[in-house]
C-alpha cells in the first residue's frame, strides 16, 4: 500500500522492540481503547540511560511502526535525551505518516514520557512538571 | 496466493462486460443525441440497454435514468422527493442510522434547509422493521428512504414490507440497492419500490456508471442540469460504453443469481464458520438474513487497520470499518448503529466474496486471519489487560 513509507511498513512488519520487561523501572500507557490506540512502553534504567526499552501496542500500523522507531530512537540513550524526542523527529525518521496519523507519534511520544516520569515518581526524582505537560499535535483523543 | 475478498467496494468486470463494451469505443461512438445515422446507432444501442435493465428491474425503460454511479442515484433520488415533499409542505423525511453516506450526507444537507431527518435505529442483527417504519411515518413525511442490503454488514432489509407500508400511507420510498441489484432478486413493482438506485461496478460491471429506478409520474429534480439527455433529468452526453457494460453485467449476474447465490453463500458460511472459532470475535449483521458474499466480523483486542496491512501482506484484499481505514476518528457508523462499542468496532474486518473466489482461498483466509489475529494480540496492551482480568471483554 501506498498509504505508508517503507520505512513504516519495515517497522510495522518487523517490529524492533516489542514486548515487556519485568520489574521494569518505568512503565508509560498513553491512548484509550475508544480511540483505537493504546501504547505501552516499558523502560529498564541504568544510571540514568535506557539500557533497555519494550512496547506493546493497541492500534493502526503507523501507531506499532511508530512505537518501534520512538523505541530504537531511545535505547541506550540518557533520559535527558530521550525527553526531548519529539513526534515530529519520531515521524522524520519513518520518512513521514500521512497527516492524519501524526496523532500516532504524538502518542509515542507521550508514552515515552510518561514511562520517565513514572520512573521519576517511583524513585522520588525531582522533575518540572511542565516537561510532561505539552500536548503540542493534540491527537484528539480526549475529545471523544 | 492472491484472494480478493473485497468484492463490496468493487469487482472484477466480466469478460463479457468488457466485450460488451469494446464496439462503444471506437465503432459506435457516434453521440446519441445526433441525428445523423450513426447517431441514431448509438441512441438505439442506449434504447436497447435500457430495456434490458428495465426487464432485469421490472419496470419499464421509461423509469430508468442513467447516471455516474450509485452516489449520483441516491442523491437525485432524495433531492428530488424532499422537493416534492416541501411543495406540498412535508418536509419529514425517514431513514435509518446505517445507510451508506450517499445517503446520509444528503440528508444532513437536506437538515440544514430544514428539513426533519429522522434515523431509524438499527437492531442488533442490522435490521430494522416495516413496523418501525410505519410507526414513524406522520401526516408530513414525504419520503422513506432505506438500503435494500447493508454494504457492510450485509444485513438484508424487509423491503417488500416496507414497500407496502409507504405505497398504504402513500409515501415515497426510495432504497439504495448498490449491494443487492445483481445478488438479490428484485422487483420493484411487486416490491412497491418507487425510486431505486444501484451500481454497475458492483455486479462486475464497469466503474462510473449507475442507474437510478423512478417510477414513472415522479417529477425528478436534476443535479446536473445540461442538455435533454434522459428526458432533461441528467445533463450529459451519455456513458455508452459504461451503460452497454452495465446492462451486460446486470444481465449475466440476474440470469445467475440462484447459482451465484448458492455458490457463494457456501463459501461465506465455511468462511463464518471457521472464523467463529476465534475466541472473543462477533460476526456482525444477521447469519441468515445475509447478501450471499458477505462476512464481518469484529476480533476484541486488536485494531482493523493493522489487522489489514498484514493480510495484504499474505495477499489477502478484504476492509475493515475501523476508524484508522477511514480517515477519521470515529469508527465505523454501521457498527456503532448495531451496538458494537467504539473499541471493538475498531477491531473489524469485512471479506466480501463472490462465484469466482473457491474453496481453496477461504481455507487460505481461514489459516491466515487466526495467524494474524494472534499475531497482533500478543503485542496489544489491551488485550493483556483483559487477559489479566484488568478489563473487561465485551465479547465471549
Amino acid at each position: 500500500m501506498a498509504l505508508y513509507s517503507e520505512k513504516v511498513m519495515d517497522h510495522f512488519k518487523h517490529p524492533r522492540n516489542v514486548g515487556t520487561i519485568e520489574n521494569a523501572d518505568g512503565v508509560g500507557e498513553v491512548g484509550n481503547a475508544k480511540c483505537g490506540d493504546i501504547m505501552k512502553i516499558y523502560l529498564k534504567i541504568d544510571d540514568g540511560i535506557i539500557s533497555d526499552v519494550k512496547f506493546e501496542t493497541f492500534g493502526c500500523g503507523s501507531a506499532i511502526a511508530s512505537s518501534s522507531m520512538a523505541t530504537e530512537m531511545i535505547k541506550g540513550k540518557p533520559l535527558s535525551e530521550a525527553l526531548q524526542l519529539t513526534n515530529k523527529a519520531v515521524a522524520e525518521a519513518l520518512d513521514g505518516l500521512p497527516a492524519h496519523k501524526m496523532h500516532c507519534s504524538v502518542l509515542a511520544e507521550e508514552a515515552i514520557k510518561a514511562a520517565v516520569k513514572d520512573y521519576y515518581d517511583k524513585n522520588g526524582i525531582k522533575y518540572d512538571e511542565k516537561i510532561f505537560g505539552s500536548c503540542d499535535s493534540c491527537c484528539h483523543s480526549c475529545e471523544i | 496466493m492472491k484472494v480478493y475478498a473485497d468484492n463490496a467496494a468493487t469487482t472484477k468486470m466480466s469478460r463479457h462486460a468488457i466485450e460488451a463494451m469494446m464496439p462503444y469505443f471506437d465503432e459506435i461512438y457516434a453521440n446519441p443525441s445526433s441525428l445523423h445515422s450513426e447517431g441514431q446507432r448509438a441512441a438505439e444501442a442506449l434504447l436497447d440497454a435500457r430495456e434490458r435493465i428495465g426487464a432485469c428491474l421490472g419496470c419499464s425503460s421509461k423509469e430508468i435514468y442513467f447516471t455516474s454511479g450509485g452516489s449520483e442515484a441516491d442523491n437525485q433520488a432524495i433531492i428530488s422527493a424532499a422537493r416534492i415533499g416541501e411543495r406540498k409542505g412535508k418536509k419529514h423525511i425517514i431513514s435509518t442510522a446505517f445507510e451508506h453516506h450517499a445517503v446520509l450526507h444528503t440528508l444532513d444537507k437536506l437538515k440544514k434547509e430544514g428539513f426533519d431527518i429522522e434515523l431509524l435505529p438499527v437492531g442488533e442483527k442490522g435490521n430494522i422493521t416495516a413496523q418501525q417504519v410505519a410507526n414513524a411515518i406522520r401526516e408530513d413525511t414525504c419520503l422513506v428512504t432505506v438500503m435494500y442490503a447493508n454494504n457492510e454488514i450485509g444485513s438484508v432489509l424487509p423491503i417488500a414490507e416496507i414497500g407496502e407500508v409507504c405505497k398504504e400511507k402513500k409515501v415515497l420510498f426510495h432504497t439504495d440497492a448498490v449491494q443487492a441489484a445483481g445478488h438479490l432478486h428484485i422487483n420493484v413493482k411487486d416490491e412497491n419500490i418507487d425510486m431505486l438506485s444501484l451500481s454497475a461496478h458492483k455486479f462486475h460491471g464497469p466503474k462510473g456508471v449507475g442507474v437510478l429506478y423512478s417510477r414513472l409520474g415522479i417529477p425528478l429534480v436534476n443535479v446536473i442540469e445540461g442538455g435533454a439527455q434522459e428526458r432533461g433529468k441528467r445533463g450529459g452526453t451519455e456513458n455508452l460504453p459504461g451503460i452497454m457494460g452495465m446492462a451486460a453485467a446486470l444481465e449475466d449476474a440476474c440470469a445467475k443469481i440462484d447459482e451465484n447465490a448458492e455458490k457463494v453463500s457456501f463459501l461465506r458460511d465455511k468462511l463464518i464458520k471457521g472464523l467463529s472459532e476465534i475466541e472473543h470475535s462477533i460476526l456482525n449483521g444477521d447469519e441468515v438474513n445475509r447478501l450471499p458474499g458477505n462476512v464481518s466480523f469484529c476480533f476484541e483486542g486488536i485494531e482493523g487497520e493493522s489487522l489489514l496491512l498484514l493480510l495484504d501482506e499474505k495477499g489477502i484484499c478484504a476492509s475493515s470499518g475501523s476508524a484508522c481505514t477511514s480517515g477519521s476518528l470515529d469508527p465505523s457508523h454501521v457498527l456503532l448503529a448495531i451496538g458494537r462499542p467504539h473499541e471493538v468496532a475498531h477491531g473489524s474486518l469485512r471479506l466480501t466474496l463472490c462465484e469466482s473466489n473457491t474453496e481453496e482461498e477461504v481455507d487460505y483466509i481461514l489459516k491466515c486471519v487466526p495467524e494474524v489475529v494472534n499475531y497482533l494480540r500478543n503485542m496489544s496492551p489491551l488485550w493483556h489487560d483483559k487477559v489479566s482480568g484488568k478489563k473487561e471483554f465485551f465479547l465471549k
